[in-house]
C-alpha cells in the first residue's frame, strides 16, 4: 500500500547516488528566486511559504518516499510551535536554541507516535495519526502552557546568537531562508542516500525488503521520526516569525493542508512540496476575505488533484521534460 | 445512599446509561463505516459531513416542507443515501484499481467541500430542532430524570444494528455481500452484479450516517460541524474495533460509549481525550483490533 | 489580503485647499479604520456586518473627515483563529495604511491584535472581547477596551444572583484558559457575596452532549448552576438543561456570557428567566431607541449588540481625539490624548476612559422576559438592577496593570 505517482521509468533515474544536475540547476534558480523575492513581495507572506514549504518537503518524505500517509502531521507542527514559543518567551531562550528544542521535541514526539502508528499500514496507519493528533489537540487545549485558546503570544523574536536582531522583518527572512535551506538539502541528502534507497525499496515492496534481510519497521521508525523533526523545525520557526503558536497549527484542519500541499505540488518530487505550499498560501491569503469559501476551494482541488492530477504540478512537469523533478 | 469510588450509585447508573447514549451514535457511525469498508476498501471521510446531513435534511425538511420527525427519520436516509450513490457512481467508482489512499483523500476533500457548503447556506451558530411531540418529557427512574427522547435513541438505534447484523450475517444477499468482500471477481463470474452491490452498499453505509444524523438533531444544535470532530472518534472506535467484524463494531461502540460516560465522572478533564487512550493501548497490545483481523 | 473598501468621502482632499496644512499630519493624507472581527462563524451576529456597519454610522455622524482629511472604513474576517487576525494585522499596519483596529471578538485574538498593535505603535479599541487581561497584566498603552470584560459580567450577574437569595452555585465551565477565568471571577464574587460554590465540572470546549454534566450539576443540588462557558457551548447547556427538566425542578441557570442575539436564536420560551449583564440595551432610554432605530433600518431590522453599540461609541471618541490633536501617526499619543479626553455619546452617556485603557460605564442587569411579556419583536429584557460606573468594573489596583503604578 504506498502512494505511486512517478512513472516507473522516471523513478529508475533517480537511483544515483549523488542526486542528479538537473536537481542542482533547480536548487539553484529557487536560491536565485528566494533571494530576489523580498524586493517584490511581502516578506512575512514569503516566510509563512518558507515554514510551510519546509513542513511540507517533510511530510513529504514519509508519504512520497516510505508510502505512509500521515494524516497527523499537525501533532509535530503544532507541537513544535509551543516549545519555541515557550522556551523563548518563558524560559527566555534565544530563537536558535529555542527553536532546536522544539525539533527535538517533536522529534521525541514522533519517535513515540511512529512507534504506535508503524504496526499497522496504509488507510490504518492514516487513522491511527489522526487520531493520535486529535488525542494530543486535546491535551494542548486543556494544558496550563499552551494558553488554550489564547495559544503563546508575544513570543520574542530575540537576538540570534546574542547578536542579530531578528525584529526587523527582511533580517528575519534570511534566517529563514537559511533555515528552510538547511531542511531542504538534509532531506534532499537522506532521499539519495543508500538509507532513503531502501525506504524507497520499502514503498515498493515491503514484503521483499524485508526478505532481503532489512528491519523495515526499523526503518520506517527513523524516517517517522525524521519527518516529524523536520516538520518542528518548521513549528517551530514559524512560532518565531510570526510571534504566535495557536491552536490552528495543532488542529486537524492543518494536518489536511499539509496533505493538500504535497499532493497539488506533486507526491515524491523534490520540489512539488515548495510548489504545493506556495499555492495553498497563497491562496489562503487571497482567498482569506472569503472566509469559509477557502475550505470549499480547497476541498475541491482535493477532489480535482485525486480525480484527474494526481502527479501534481511538478510531477506533471516532470513527465512532460522526462526527468524527475 | 450507596457510593462506588465516591461517586453516589445514581449518579453513576445515571452516567451509564447516558455513555450507552453517546455509544449508540458511535455504533450507528462505525457501523457505517465498517460496511463500506467491507466492500469498497475505503475508509469513508465523508461519513462524518453525511450525519450532518441527516440532521440538516431532517431541519429542511421540516421548515421547509411541513414534513415532521418521523418522516424525516424515513426520507433522510433515503435522500443522503441517495446522493452517496451518486458520489459513487460520478466520484469513487474511478479510483478502481488505485491505493486505497486516494479513496481516503477523496472523501476528506469531498467532506470539506460538503461542511463548507453547509456553512455559507446556514451559518455556523447551528440550527434548533425540537423533540417530536410524541416523545417529549421524560421519566424519574429514582436515580435519574431519563428524557423519553434519549431512551428511544437507545432503543432504535440498537434496533437497527442488529438488523443490520442479521442481514449481513444471516440471509442470502449478506452471503453476496460476503462473498464478494472476499473475491469480487468469483462472485461476478457466478451472475451477481458486483458494481451494483458496491454502489447500494455504499448508498447504505451513508444512510446509516445520515439515520443517526436525524436522532441527533433534536439533541444536538443542527449545524455543519457537528460531524467533523466526531468522525475522528469514530475512525478511533473503528480503529479499536478493527474492521473485520460488525458485530464487532457495534460493540464496540457501545462499550466506549459507556467508557466515555464513566470518564465523564471520574475525570471530566480526561472524557475527551480517553477515548485515544484506550486506542494506543489496544495498538500496544493487540495492534489488528479488539475483533480485527491481521492487516 | 482582500478586504472591501468604502469610501466614505472620497476625493474630497484636493477640493478642500484649506484643510491642506493639518493634513500633512495625517498619515497617507487620510484616516483608516480597519473593522476586524468574526463575519461568518460563531459571532457573526454579535459582531460581523453590525459592527462594520456602526463605524460607518460614526464616521457618517462625525461628518465624514477630520480636519478635512476623509476616513475610510475597512473590514476583515478573523474566522476566530489568532494566527489569521494577526496576518491581517501586521498587513493592514504594514501594507494597507490602517491607523486603528476595531472590535475583535475572541479573547484569543484580541491577545494577539493587542500585540501587534503595541509592536507597530497604532491603536486598538475593543469592543467585542471578552477577557479582562486586556487591561490587566496585557494591558497596553495603545488600546483602549470599550463594551464590556469578564470582570464586569461576573461582578454583575454573580452578586446580584447571590443578592437575590441564590447563594449556592455549581459551575459549568468549557475547560480553557476562557472559561477558568470566567468561573474563578465569579466563583470570587459569589464568595464575597456570602455565598457558597459547591462544585464545578470541566467540559471540552465545542461539546455537543452536555447531559452528563448538567446531571451532575443536578446532583450537587445548587440553587444555581452558572455557565462559565460561551456561544455554542451555552446555547446547548441551556437547551439541554431544559431537557433534563433542571429548570422545572427548581435550579436556576445563569448565563455568565450572553447576547441579545443568543437570546433572540434561543427564543423567549427556552431563555426566559435568564439573568444576564450587559452595558447596553437598545430600549435603555430615548437616545439609544433613536440610534438603534437608524441601525435596525440598515440591518434588516436586527437591533444593535452592546459590542456594536461599543464600536460606534469607541471611533466616535477616537475622531473626536484625532481633531483634538490633528495627527494619527503615533498611537501611543492617539491613546493618551483619548485617555485624557472625556467620553460623552449618545450610547454609553458620559463617562471617562482610565490610565489602563478600561472605558467606564454603567453595567445594567437584566431578566429575560417571559413570552407573555414581550409586546413586540426584540422585546426581551426587563431591567433589574444598574451598577454604577464606578462599582462596575475591576479596580485599578488589581488588574495589575504596569500602567497603572
Amino acid at each position: 500500500m504506498a502512494v505511486r505517482s512517478e512513472p516507473a521509468a522516471i523513478r529508475a533515474a533517480t537511483g544515483t547516488g549523488n542526486g542528479l544536475r538537473h536537481h542542482q540547476l533547480g536548487m539553484a534558480l529557487l536560491a536565485a528566486a528566494l533571494v530576489f523575492a523580498p524586493l517584490v513581495l511581502y516578506p512575512v507572506f514569503l516566510m509563512k511559504v518558507l515554514c510551510f514549504a519546509l513542513f511540507a518537503c517533510a511530510f513529504n518524505l514519509l508519504v512520497g518516499y516510505v508510502g505512509l500517509l500521515s494524516f497527523g502531521h499537525a501533532a509535530f507542527f503544532g507541537t513544535a510551535a509551543y516549545a519555541a514559543g515557550h522556551a523563548a518567551k518563558v524560559w527566555g531562550l534565544p530563537p536558535e536554541l529555542a527553536v532546536l528544542f522544539a525539533t527535538a521535541c517533536s522529534a521525541v514526539l514522533g519517535l513515540a507516535f511512529g512507534w504506535l502508528a508503524i504496526r499497522r499500514q496504509g488507510i490504518y496507519f492514516a487513522m491511527i495519526t489522526l487520531a493520535l493528533a486529535q488525542m494530543l489537540y486535546f491535551f494542548y487545549l486543556q494544558a496550563p502552557f499552551t494558553g488554550g485558546e489564547d495559544g503563546i503570544q508575544a513570543i520574542p523574536r530575540g537576538r540570534l546568537f546574542g547578536l542579530i536582531d531578528l525584529a526587523n522583518d527582511l533580517v528575519m527572512y534570511w534566517v529563514v531562508l537559511a533555515v528552510f535551506f538547511a531542511g531542504f538539502l538534509l532531506i534532499y541528502r537522506t532521499i539519495h542516500s543508500p538509507f532513503g534507497q531502501v525506504l524507497k525499496a520499502i514503498r515498493e515492496n515491503e514484503p521483499r525488503a524485508v526478505s532481503l534481510g532489512y528491519d523495515t519497521d526499523r526503518y520506517k521508525l527513523v524516517a517517522f521520526t525524521l519527518s516529524a523533526a523536520l516538520s518542528g523545525l518548521a513549528g517551530g520557526t514559524k512560532a518565531i516569525v510570526f510571534r504566535l503558536a495557536s491552536l490552528t497549527d495543532v488542529h486537524w484542519t492543518m494536518s489536511g493542508e499539509v496533505v493538500l500541499m504535497a499532493l497539488v505540488g506533486g507526491l515524491g518530487t523534490v520540489f512539488g512540496p515548495i510548489v504545493g505550499a506556495a499555492v495553498v498560501v497563497s491562496l489562503q491569503n487571497y482567498l482569506a476575505g472569503l472566509g469559509h469559501w477557502v475550505t470549499i476551494v480547497q476541498g475541491l482541488i482535493f477532489v480535482a488533484c485525486v480525480l484527474a492530477f494526481r502527479r501534481g504540478i511538478v510531477g506533471e512537469l516532470a513527465r512532460l521534460v522526462g526527468k524527475p523533478l | 445512599m450507596t457510593e462506588f469510588f465516591g461517586i453516589p450509585a445514581p449518579v453513576l447508573f445515571g452516567q451509564l446509561l447516558l455513555g450507552l447514549i453517546n455509544g449508540a451514535f458511535y455504533a450507528i457511525l462505525s457501523l457505517g463505516l465498517a460496511v463500506i469498508f467491507g466492500l469498497l476498501n475505503i475508509i469513508n471521510f465523508t461519513h462524518g459531513a453525511q450525519y450532518m446531513m441527516g440532521a440538516f435534511t431532517a431541519w429542511m425538511l421540516l421548515n421547509w416542507l411541513g414534513l415532521g420527525y418521523w418522516w424525516a427519520l424515513l426520507l433522510a436516509p433515503l435522500l443522503v443515501g441517495a446522493s452517496g450513490i451518486l458520489i459513487e457512481r460520478l466520484l469513487l467508482k474511478r479510483l478502481a484499481g488505485l491505493d486505497h489512499l486516494y479513496g481516503l483523500l477523496l472523501t476528506f476533500g469531498l467532506a470539506l467541500v460538503i461542511q463548507g457548503l453547509y456553512r455559507d447556506a446556514f451559518g455556523s451558530t447551528g440550527l434548533p430542532y425540537a423533540i417530536p411531540a410524541e416523545l417529549r418529557g421524560g421519566q424519574n427512574l429514582g436515580f435519574m430524570f431519563l428524557p423519553n427522547y434519549r431512551a428511544w435513541v437507545v432503543v432504535v438505534s440498537l434496533a437497527v444494528c442488529l438488523a443490520t447484523w442479521l442481514v449481513i450475517e444471516k440471509t442470502r444477499l449478506g452471503s453476496y455481500l460476503r462473498a464478494a468482500t472476499e473475491n469480487p471477481t468469483l462472485v461476478q463470474a457466478m451472475g451477481v452484479d458486483v458494481p451494483k452491490m458496491v454502489t447500494l452498499t455504499y448508498g447504505f453505509g451513508v444512510a446509516l450516517a445520515a439515520f443517526a444524523g436525524v436522532l441527533a438533531a433534536p439533541i444536538y444544535q443542527v449545524s455543519p460541524l457537528m460531524g467533523a470532530d466526531l468522525i475522528i472518534v469514530v475512525f478511533a472506535v473503528v480503529v479499536i474495533g478493527g474492521m473485520g467484524s460488525i458485530l464487532g463494531s457495534i460493540v464496540t461502540g457501545f462499550g466506549l460509549g459507556v467508557i466515555e460516560g464513566l470518564t465523564k465522572v471520574f475525570w471530566p478533564e480526561a472524557s475527551s481525550t480517553v477515548i485515544f487512550v484506550i486506542m494506543a493501548i489496544v495498538l500496544l497490545l493487540r495492534p489488528a483490533g479488539l475483533f480485527g483481523r491481521a492487516g | 489580503m482582500r478586504t472591501k473598501t468604502t469610501l466614505l468621502a472620497a476625493a474630497a482632499v484636493l477640493a478642500l485647499g484649506q484643510a491642506l496644512p493639518a493634513l500633512a499630519d495625517f498619515t497617507g493624507g487620510k484616516v483608516r479604520i480597519g473593522v476586524l472581527n468574526d463575519q461568518s462563524s460563531l459571532y457573526a451576529d454579535i459582531t460581523g456586518r453590525g459592527s462594520v456597519v456602526a463605524a460607518q454610522m460614526a464616521v457618517e455622524d462625525f461628518g465624514g473627515k477630520v480636519k478635512g482629511a476623509p476616513i475610510e472604513v475597512t473590514f476583515a474576517d478573523h474566522q476566530n483563529k489568532p494566527d489569521v487576525g494577526s496576518n491581517v494585522a501586521r498587513q493592514w499596519y504594514d501594507t494597507d495604511g490602517v491607523d486603528v483596529i476595531v472590535d475583535v471578538p475572541t479573547s484569543s485574538v484580541a491577545l494577539a491584535i493587542n500585540e501587534v498593535t503595541r509592536e507597530k505603535n497604532k491603536v486598538f479599541l475593543v469592543s467585542g472581547a471578552a477577557t479582562s487581561d486586556l487591561t490587566g497584566a496585557k494591558c497596553s498603552p495603545n488600546t483602549v477596551h470599550w463594551t464590556y470584560d469578564t470582570w464586569a459580567l461576573a461582578n454583575g450577574t454573580g452578586s446580584a444572583i447571590v443578592q437575590t437569595g441564590g447563594d449556592s452555585w455549581f459551575f459549568l465551565t468549557a475547560d480553557y484558559a476562557f472559561g477558568h477565568a470566567l468561573e474563578r471571577d465569579t466563583a470570587a464574587v459569589v464568595t464575597k457575596n456570602g455565598g457558597k460554590v459547591l462544585g464545578a465540572v470541566r467540559h471540552p470546549l465545542n461539546n455537543p452532549d452536555f447531559s452528563s454534566y448538567l446531571l451532575q450539576a443536578q446532583g450537587s443540588k445548587a440553587k444555581i448552576i452558572g455557565l462559565a462557558n460561551a456561544g455554542g457551548d451555552t446555547i446547548n447547556s441551556i437547551k439541554q438543561a431544559a431537557e433534563f427538566g433542571i429548570v422545572a425542578g427548581g435550579q436556576n441557570l445563569a448565563g455568565l456570557l450572553v447576547f441579545i442575539s443568543d437570546v433572540h436564536g434561543l427564543g423567549l420560551q427556552t431563555a426566559q428567566g435568564l439573568i444576564l449583564t450587559e452595558s447596553f440595551y437598545w430600549d435603555l432610554n430615548d437616545s439609544t431607541r433613536a440610534w438603534s432605530k437608524r441601525f435596525a433600518e440598515r440591518m434588516n431590522g436586527r437591533v444593535p449588540t452592546m459590542v456594536q453599540a461599543g464600536v460606534y461609541a469607541a471611533v466616535t471618541h477616537y475622531l473626536k481625539a484625532l481633531d483634538a490633536l490633528g495627527a494619527d501617526g503615533d498611537g501611543k499619543a492617539v491613546v493618551e490624548k483619548m485617555k485624557a479626553m472625556p467620553t460623552d455619546d449618545p450610547l454609553f452617556g458620559k463617562g471617562e476612559i482610565r490610565k489602563d485603557g478600561r472605558k467606564l460605564h454603567p453595567m445594567y442587569l437584566f431578566e429575560v422576559k417571559k413570552p407573555a411579556e414581550s409586546k413586540g419583536p426584540w422585546d426581551y429584557y426587563k431591567l433589574k438592577a444598574t451598577i454604577p460606573a464606578d462599582k462596575a468594573f475591576r479596580p485599578l489596583a488589581e488588574g495589575n496593570c504596569p500602567l497603572a503604578q
